[in-house]
């Protein structure tokens, strides 16, 4: 492994009796890219998502998260990555500094440290005056916001967000889209879902999966060239449809 | 009514396809029917018991010899003095032991008086109850063949006869207790669970923009349920008649319909804890509270309700469960038709056509 | 009109999830509702399809009163709610004839309505709904929305979580049920399907910002926008908001939509400040409004 590389995956594969969900990929990312996942419903991704957070094993194929093996060192895996999907973010009954210590704890944060982040958050997302409700009370934009918050309190290598924007209102997604410039640009890795194809525009590089493979990787502009389409959007169209 | 039928064969796809459900729907009243008939019993068998014999006379003897012939009890341990006794109850081994005073043949045959003391282990009061009555009448029993040759003047003899269960078998009372709550628990807890499910996932929402009026939607839901709680209550009077040897004295006819005016009753109820509750959890919750532990400790099935403090009393009077156990028993084991019964089957048809109506009312046309 | 619709508004405790909403949707119009989770949009829906009673304000839906004539609205509207709806236990064959039933219709009777859609799905008939894939739900719950030839089709947020195709598909659906002859009012978060639209109306945190042909809406943008591009996003979109003349900045796909406070703005000295502050490959150029920069900018 290069020592640049955060993430190398090689010939990757999952097999579901005989259904491939995915199907041989390769890819490496580097570390502060922004790797946006594309791919249409079933395509694939999420398997692969799972494998490379370490929750799943792969049927075949090599791959290293964070320097750490996907088949034995998983446990090593989930210490160094950050994971926030729109399902699931945080605990809608517990109040935001609750929470925050929650999830710090379970990073194995000591207790001044959680304190230290919990106002540097606070600060920066301007949440003094709510951090006592409940994250159940805020609306979508906050939660999302904060939730990413968390996901980077243990300071990982790579963030993996599965579709972290669905349904925010334009103004809050593009807040949201400037933490992860942020992030990125403070050397976090950061690897995306989405299916806002005006997001796809935003990463820096960009894979399409159609059934299991991976058909496209390049910049946004590169793909647009390559595929003579003016939009992110109509180069989806037309490797997806095929 | 054509799409009231559709309505009617959807629900049976659901019932059908549900494994689980359907496993327990019919593998419950199997199961209870024959846990409480074979394993949980108020007749004792074969109790571990010990002796302390002071005297160890020709008497004591005799009396023990007849103790340990009989199928109650198996004798387990001799023990030598009262200090002994605590600790062959704290090993567990025996649940009484049997305490023989000094002289008895001397005392018996000198003052005709000797003591037996009964010691019982109470961490179980029932069996420790059922166990001091057994021993008093193996005692009297053996008295009764000493004063065979003396003639007392002015003596009162009780002849007792038990009625309609001779043999005083637990499992005759534990099946109309089955019964009822096998019928409750599918017909109150399965429709409201269904009922809700529709609201956990939204087709309430698309069944509510349709045509079909509420008591459709009402009626739609309870006839597979009406269905399946006749079958179940087949499957346990079939059960109870040909393993259990259970006599049903009654008519069968009434038996049925009284059974499908508690279902109707039961499924109302059911209705009811759907209007109140929008997640499958708390309707489980609910009927589990609200009608499990009620129909068991409060209808007499258990326990018997003429012991409890008036103001239970009063309060199972409320519970539907009761009126049922009482049709029921009255049915299968006296033997009696509708005239004996007509003030509970009354009471009965009363409180369902209150659940009912109240049912329907509450049933929601929208979504608050 | 198929729809009227004159000061709503509803509220859940101390949360106004609608205030004084006012608009109309005429026959066989394709009408959109755009806004975010929480605008207000399913509250709409649910009281134009009689599920709840607004707090003030009354609407009609397709000449019945929707609180009086519920039950006349309830045979007319075909409805497919946020949240996938169909028995996931049931095939698709059987959840379409489950809802033929109810509605007191067949598959046959209106086979030129769901034609087109079910031969999509048909292959998969004996497959149960909980099986199949996002598109193919959406398309079986559409089916089972038009069963009953609806006068007027209720879609809330029916391509959330949908991917780019899936998505085209189903507008391309819509308007041929469109040409049907059905009023068609649907609900998305996704701005860039504003335009598919005949006329829109933007919503946010329960009011209504603007109502007009998209078309329209755009024109009406009260600033000049411009596309700018350098070699590091992150330190672009810094040094814009760091500028004393900034009015918005906002990142738009690979570009950053700017517009300046002043009427007499010049590109190149926007240029010559982003090129001072260390960025390269510095681009200013003339960008066109979407909805989106409408939206944000009636938001703000």
């Amino acid at each position: 492994m290069k020592p640049e590389n955060v993430i190398e995956v090689e010939n990757l594969s999952k097999q579901f009796g005989n259904f491939k969900a995915v199907d041989s990929i390769s890819f490496e990312l580097k570390k502060g890219e922004i790797f946006g996942f594309l791919g249409a419903n079933g395509a694939g991704k999420t398997t692969a998502m799972k494998i490379l957070i370490g929750i799943s094993h792969p049927s075949s194929g090599k791959a290293r998260v964070a320097g750490f093996d996907v088949y034995k060192e998983t446990e090593n895996i989930k210490k160094n990555i950050g994971y926030m999907s729109q399902k699931f973010a945080l605990y809608d009954d517990l109040t935001v500094r609750e929470n925050i210590m929650f999830f710090g704890g379970i990073y194995g944060l000591s207790r001044k440290i959680i304190k230290e982040k919990t106002k540097a958050l606070e600060e920066e997302l301007q949440l003094q005056d709510i951090s006592n409700q409940l994250v159940g009370s805020l609306p979508l934009g906050w939660k999302q916001k904060l939730s990413f918050s968390v996901a980077l309190l243990h300071q990982p290598k790579i963030v993996f967000l599965d579709e972290p924007t669905g349904g925010v209102d334009p103004i809050t997604r593009r807040q949201f889209w400037e933490m992860i410039y942020k992030a990125a640009d403070q050397g976090t890795t950061i690897f995306v879902t989405t299916h806002y194809m005006d997001e796809a525009e935003y990463c820096d590089r960009v894979s399409i999966m159609v059934n299991g493979r991976i058909e496209a990787l390049d910049s946004p502009k590169k793909l647009k060239q390559q595929f003579q389409a003016e939009s992110m959007n109509e180069v989806f169209l037309k490797l997806a449809r095929g | 009514m054509k799409a009231f039928v559709g309505f009617i064969k959807k629900e049976f796809y659901h019932i059908f396809r549900d494994k689980r459900s359907l496993f327990i729907l019919f593998g419950m009243p199997i199961a209870q029917i024959l846990l409480f008939g074979f394993a949980i019993t108020n007749e004792i068998n074969n109790v571990d018991i010990a002796i302390l014999d002071h005297s160890k006379d020709a008497t004591t003897k005799e009396i023990i010899n007849k103790i340990a012939a009989s199928p109650y009890f198996s004798i387990q341990d001799f023990v030598e003095s009262e200090k002994d006794v605590e600790s062959v109850f704290q090993k567990g081994k025996v649940k009484a032991v049997l305490n023989f005073e000094k002289d008895f043949s001397k005392k018996l045959n000198g003052k005709y008086q000797a003591t037996v003391q009964i010691i019982t282990d109470a961490t179980d009061p029932n069996t420790a109850n059922t166990i001091s009555n057994y021993v008093s009448a193996i005692l009297g029993n053996y008295q009764q063949g000493l004063n065979i040759d003396f003639q007392i003047p002015y003596q009162i003899k009780p002849s007792s006869r038990m009625m309609y269960n001779p043999e005083l078998k637990s499992v005759f009372m534990f099946v109309p207790g089955v019964m009822t709550i096998i019928l409750m628990l599918v017909s109150a807890m399965m429709t409201s669970i269904s009922i809700t499910k529709e609201k956990e996932l939204g087709t309430m929402e698309i069944l509510l923009v349709s045509p079909l009026k509420p008591y459709e939607v009402i009626i739609g839901k309870v006839i597979p349920y009406i269905f399946l709680s006749l079958i179940n209550a087949t499957i346990i009077v079939v059960l109870s008649i040909f393993v259990f040897k259970m006599p049903v004295e009654g008519s069968l006819l009434l038996l049925a319909l009284e059974s499908i005016l508690f279902i109707l009753s039961a499924l109302a109820l059911g209705i009811l804890i759907s209007t109140v509750s929008t997640t499958q959890q708390t309707a489980m919750m609910i009927s589990l509270m609200g009608l499990m532990l009620p129909v068991i400790l409060l209808s007499g099935f258990i326990f018997p309700l003429s012991s409890m403090p008036m103001p239970l009393q009063i309060i199972s009077n409320i519970i539907p469960a009761k009126w049922f156990i009482i049709i029921i028993k009255s049915i299968m084991l006296k033997g009696v038709g509708i005239a004996f019964i007509w003030k509970e089957t009354l009471i009965l048809l009363g409180m369902t056509l209150f659940f009912m109506v109240l049912s329907i009312r509450k049933y929601k046309i929208r979504l608050e | 009109m198929s729809i009227t619709v004159r000061n709503i508004s509803k509220s859940y405790k101390d949360v106004k999830a609608l205030q004084n909403i006012s608009f109309e949707v005429k026959k066989g119009e394709l009408f959109g509702l755009i806004g975010p989770d929480g605008a207000g949009k399913t509250s709409l829906f649910r009281i134009l399809t009689t599920l709840l009673i607004a707090d003030e304000g009354e609407a009609e839906v397709s000449g019945f009163d929707v609180i009086k004539d519920y039950k006349s609205i309830r045979k007319n509207v075909g409805y497919m709610p946020g949240k996938f709806s169909l028995y996931q236990d049931l095939t698709i064959e059987e959840n379409l004839n489950f809802f033929a039933t109810i509605f007191g219709s067949s598959l046959e009777e209106n086979d030129d309505l769901i034609k087109e859609i079910y031969i999509q799905i048909e292959p998969f008939k004996k497959r149960r709904a909980g099986q199949l894939s996002g598109g193919m739900k959406q398309k079986l719950a559409l089916c089972c929305a038009l069963i009953h030839k609806p006068k007027v089709l209720f879609l809330d947020e029916p391509t959330t979580g949908v991917d780019p195709v899936s998505r085209k598909e189903f507008w391309e659906m819509l308007k041929r049920l469109q040409q049907k002859g059905i009023s068609i009012l649907v609900s998305t978060p996704y701005m860039d399907e504003a335009a598919l639209c005949d006329r829109i109306a933007l919503i946010d945190s329960g009011r209504l910002l603007q109502t007009d042909r998209p078309q329209e809406i755009v024109k009406h943008y009260p600033k000049t926008l411009f596309n700018v591009r350098a070699n590091s996003m992150f330190h672009l979109i810094k040094n814009l908001k760091d500028y004393p003349f900034q009015y918005s900045v906002f990142p738009f796909g690979e570009f950053v939509h700017y517009a300046d406070k002043r009427e007499d703005f010049e590109p190149d000295e926007l240029i010559e400040y982003l090129i001072e502050k260390g960025l390269s490959d510095v681009l200013v150029e003339k960008a066109e409004a979407t909805i989106e920069d409408v939206f944000m900018e009636l938001a703000r």
